[in-house]
């Protein structure tokens, strides 16, 4: 470390390294620099004027943004000279801005309203006509007034640098420059609405948001995403039990501010009008609504004659419910109903990478990771559309670190723009004698990689001599936590081996059950009809496995229950309820349901979220992780095994759907801004 | 896209003279050059040079709309550009400047129904000690007064 630089802010001696700014060395001293485009994170322009501070020695005012602290430096940020040019800079920028905060979209939320009120002027002495465009639609996600716009470029940037789109511009000068889209007069993006979050101002407004409510109204509760296995903290406003928006801008959660379209929009699903809200149960060959308590009564009793005349179960399980669900659903299958035909779809090979990493401790990278490692190596997976968030690390990795970037994937990815090593293939091999040269690394690969395709590509990364970390890939946002809680017929919770491997997925589809029960998934989505006898599937809607049960019992969504979800990077989160929708129910609460039905309660034990959860810190290793943590909305490592894994991981069964951003498995069929993007409709 | 062997040349010693990774820097010369030869700045020129310069075609488009000097419609063949910034503002730009509008008949960025000339009225072009200052394509003409203007267009007018 060099010697840190002194100099004094507002009189007080401080110190910091060489290359800080001013205005971060005034931040972290306690004094507040006014600044619209400085942005953490992002690169400097110096485009606001607002940041002007007094330094001794120079002749003019200086943007603190850009001045980096010089020894024996003298700042003031508290002199009539200061205050002035901060009236003036607002005063400018407010001469062609509307002053109609009471019907702006950002009203209460505006950076420009609050700097005018703590640093403004209380008057104008514009009184020309205002220029006023009219307001653009850029495509159903992004709205753009120019009007209001101050021109801070924190769009331009975070599209560029914080997502690697580049898709909005700045176009003609003077008065009438403005944001432009990529299209001409439309955007084709990712539609992530990072640019609508980041604008200080009303100017950038969101299709799904805009004008719904105002910001102070609603109630603000954080969660996790629940489409990909990236494990975003999504913070979803919420007014009269409906989700108006999503997003994360206290920077809570593993992602910071980063959200992709799904995490920040793509949470419709849930009131679309196909939503089931009444349990079903097929009466003369026709599925119609019934109470709660007829159609829990049907299962139990049907249960019950098939323990009694010693017929088969099958139970498919979800990678989107969470844990206590997993754990629950399968101590009710191994416990009251004696089976090990328990499944769920495997999206990637996390059992045969644990198994391969055992007796190594600290080899699974968690998204921090990504963000610190020297180097990481991508093998076969399309991170910017299937991993977003792992890929904004990435990228940010690269930029704010220079990471070394390898990339080894059959077809172009974002990653080659910046890769040190682009491959086409699989050869990570022929990169041994670079990646040698690399103090770390971290691999990522996805379902391309199974079995002893991992075993090689661990073998290969443990003889760099350098240490490695890794992440198998998986696809949804429990995906990973669904194993963990031993929803496979070969393991138990915590990857102990059941002994009497049972049906899988795929089979226990196929096979002639006297009861087949799905929980939250869609086996039959590729139109094959039913063998089971007795069918039962509990799902938000009326998917194709749905359509042809005998009872179908509606569920609640990801942000209408509590519980904990396990990332794809293994790391553990709390969600929790945002809003309630009538007629539906947890998962967790309808199994326990039917145990009580069944009375089978006392064997299940409760069926709330913490009881569940309590159960599952003592069974399985890696989940007893400190409640400090998770009660306060962080997210806590788990290495739910370090030994070998004693039973067949069955990479055979692995095969991710390879959803891309606009994409989510039956939440994205019923996710209307989703299907209403453009690029939806392109493949991506 | 093709370009005469010529321009094809300059691109190359431009495209070569920056360091590798910024031949972006070479995009407001390459587009000059290229509306010379084309008459203006097209949509195919835009996707062209941001290709070559390693930007996406906004970038381009951010530029050109910066900079008056590059032109999305053709201008005639003969550019005029009067000068009414302050310098020659005092020295009755202004009036020129309406004087050659009404002389060739066509208001500013207009171009005559023979795509002989068009007229713009621009800012400053460092001519101010000679004032008022008139540009025609890449020719400085200075102390222009109304008949010394008259003169110049008609001369231009016969040389077609
Ligand atoms: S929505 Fe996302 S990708 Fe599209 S312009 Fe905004 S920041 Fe860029
Ligand atoms: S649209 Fe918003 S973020 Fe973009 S430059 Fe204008 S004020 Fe800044
Ligand atoms: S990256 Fe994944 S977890 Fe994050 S917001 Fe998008 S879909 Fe949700
Ligand atoms: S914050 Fe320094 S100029 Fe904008
Ligand atoms: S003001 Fe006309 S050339 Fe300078």
């Amino acid at each position: 470390m060099p010697d840190p630089v002194k100099f004094t802010i507002d009189g007080l001696a401080l110190s910091a390294p060489p290359g800080t700014s001013v205005i971060d060395a005034a931040k972290k001293a306690g004094i507040e620099v006014p600044s619209f485009c400085y942005y953490e994170g992002l690169t400097l322009v110096a485009a606001c004027r607002m940041c002007l501070v007094e330094v001794e020695k120079m002749p003019k005012l200086m943007t603190a943004c850009t001045l980096p602290v010089a020894e024996g430096m003298v700042v003031r940020t508290n002199t009539p000279q200061v205050h002035t040019a901060r009236k003036y800079m607002l005063e400018f920028l407010l001469t062609n801005h509307p002053l109609d905060c009471p019907v702006c979209d950002k009203g209460g939320e505006c950076e420009l309203q609050d700097m005018a009120f703590r640093y403004g002027a209380g008057e104008s002495r514009y009184t020309e006509t205002k220029v006023h465009t009219p307001e653009k639609q850029f495509s159903p996600v992004v709205f753009f007034d120019a009007p209001r716009c101050i021109l801070c470029y924190r769009c331009v940037r975070v599209c560029d640098e914080g997502m690697g789109v580049k898709a909005l511009g700045v176009v003609s000068r003077g008065v009438v420059s403005e944001i432009a889209p990529n299209h001409g007069d439309h955007l084709e993006c990712d539609e992530c609405g990072a640019c609508i979050d980041i604008c200080p101002v009303g100017a950038l407004t969101s299709g799904t948001y805009r004008y719904q409510t105002r910001p102070w109204e609603m109630t603000h509760v954080g969660t996790i995403c629940t489409h990909c296995s990236d494990g975003c903290k999504t913070t979803l406003g919420t007014r009269n039990d409906r989700i108006l928006r999503g997003n994360n801008r206290d920077r809570s959660g593993i992602n910071g501010e980063f959200l992709c379209i799904k995490g920040r929009y793509g949470f419709d699903f849930y009131d679309h009008p196909d939503r089931l809200q009444a349990p079903l149960v097929r009466k003369d060959g026709k599925l119609e609504e019934v109470s709660w308590s007829e159609a829990l009564a049907a299962v139990a009793n049907k249960f019950q004659q098939v323990l009694g005349e010693e017929g088969s179960f099958g139970i498919i399980g979800s990678n989107h419910t969470t844990n206590e669900e997993n754990y629950y659903l399968q101590k009710f299958a191994r416990q009251v109903l004696g089976t090990n035909n328990i499944d769920h779809h495997r999206t990637g090979d996390v059992v045969t990478t644990l198994d391969a990493l055992s007796g190594k401790t600290g080899k699974l990278a968690t998204v921090a990771d990504l963000y610190r490692a020297k180097a990481v190596l991508v093998l076969g997976a399309d991170l910017a559309l299937e991993h977003p968030l792992l890929s904004f690390q990435i990228r940010a990795n690269y930029r704010h670190h220079q990471a070394h970037v390898y990339v080894v994937t059959a077809n172009p990815v974002r990653e080659d723009k910046y890769a040190a090593a682009v491959v086409r293939g699989r050869d990570y091999a022929s990169l041994a004698a670079r990646l040698k040269a690399e103090p770390d690394l971290a691999i990522l690969f996805d379902d391309s990689y199974k079995g002893d395709d991992i075993r090689a590509v661990v073998e290969f990364g443990e003889q760099l001599g350098i240490p490695v970390k890794y992440v198998p890939l998986v696809d949804r946002s429990n995906s990973r936590g669904a194993v963990d809680m031993g929803l496979t017929p070969e393991l138990l919770p915590g990857y102990q081996p059941s002994g009497q491997p049972g049906l899988h997925y795929d089979e226990m589809a196929a096979a002639d059950l006297s009861v087949l029960w799905v929980v939250g998934a869609n086996p039959l989505k590729a139109g094959a009809s039913r063998k089971a006898g007795f069918l039962v599937v509990q799902d938000m809607f009326l998917t194709e496995t749905a359509a042809q049960a005998d009872v179908v019992l509606p569920a609640a969504c990801a942000y209408e229950k509590n519980g904990t979800v396990t990332s794809g990077t293994g790391e553990l989160q709390r969600i929790e309820r945002a809003v309630n929708t009538m007629g539906a129910k947890a998962d967790l609460e309808i199994i326990g349901y039917v145990a009580r039905e069944m009375g089978a309660a006392a064997k299940m034990g409760p069926w709330t979220p913490d009881a569940v959860f309590q159960e599952i810190r003592g069974a399985v290793r890696g989940y007893n992780v400190p409640m400090p943590v998770l009660v306060t909305g962080g997210a806590a490592g788990t290495t739910p095994i370090n030994g070998r894994v004693a039973a067949d991981a069955r990479p055979d069964l692995v095969r991710s759907d390879h959803n891309g951003l606009f994409a989510s498995g039956t939440l994205g069929r019923y996710s209307k801004i989703l299907n209403s993007v453009v690029e939806s409709r392109q493949s991506r | 896209m093709t370009f005469s062997p010529q321009l094809e040349a300059r691109f190359a010693t431009l495209l070569a003279s920056y360091p590798p990774g910024r031949e972006r820097s070479a995009m407001i010369p390459m587009l000059l050059y290229a509306q010379d030869e084309l008459g203006s700045v097209t949509d195919e020129l835009i996707a062209e040079v941001a290709r070559r310069t390693g930007v996406t075609p906004l970038q381009v488009d951010e530029v050109i709309s910066y900079y008056t000097m590059l032109r999305r419609k053709p201008a005639g063949k003969y550019h005029v550009q009067v000068c009414t910034n302050v310098s020659c503002l005092l020295r009755d730009g202004d009036r020129l400047f309406e004087h050659a509008c009404q002389k060739l008949g066509i208001e500013n960025h207009g171009v005559t129904a023979d795509g002989q000339f068009s007229i713009e009225e621009v800012e400053c072009m460092g001519a101010c000690s000679w004032a008022p200052a008139v540009q025609v394509n890449y020719e400085f003409h200075h102390d222009v007064t109304p008949d010394k203007l008259d003169r110049l267009l008609d001369e231009l007018k016969e040389k077609r």
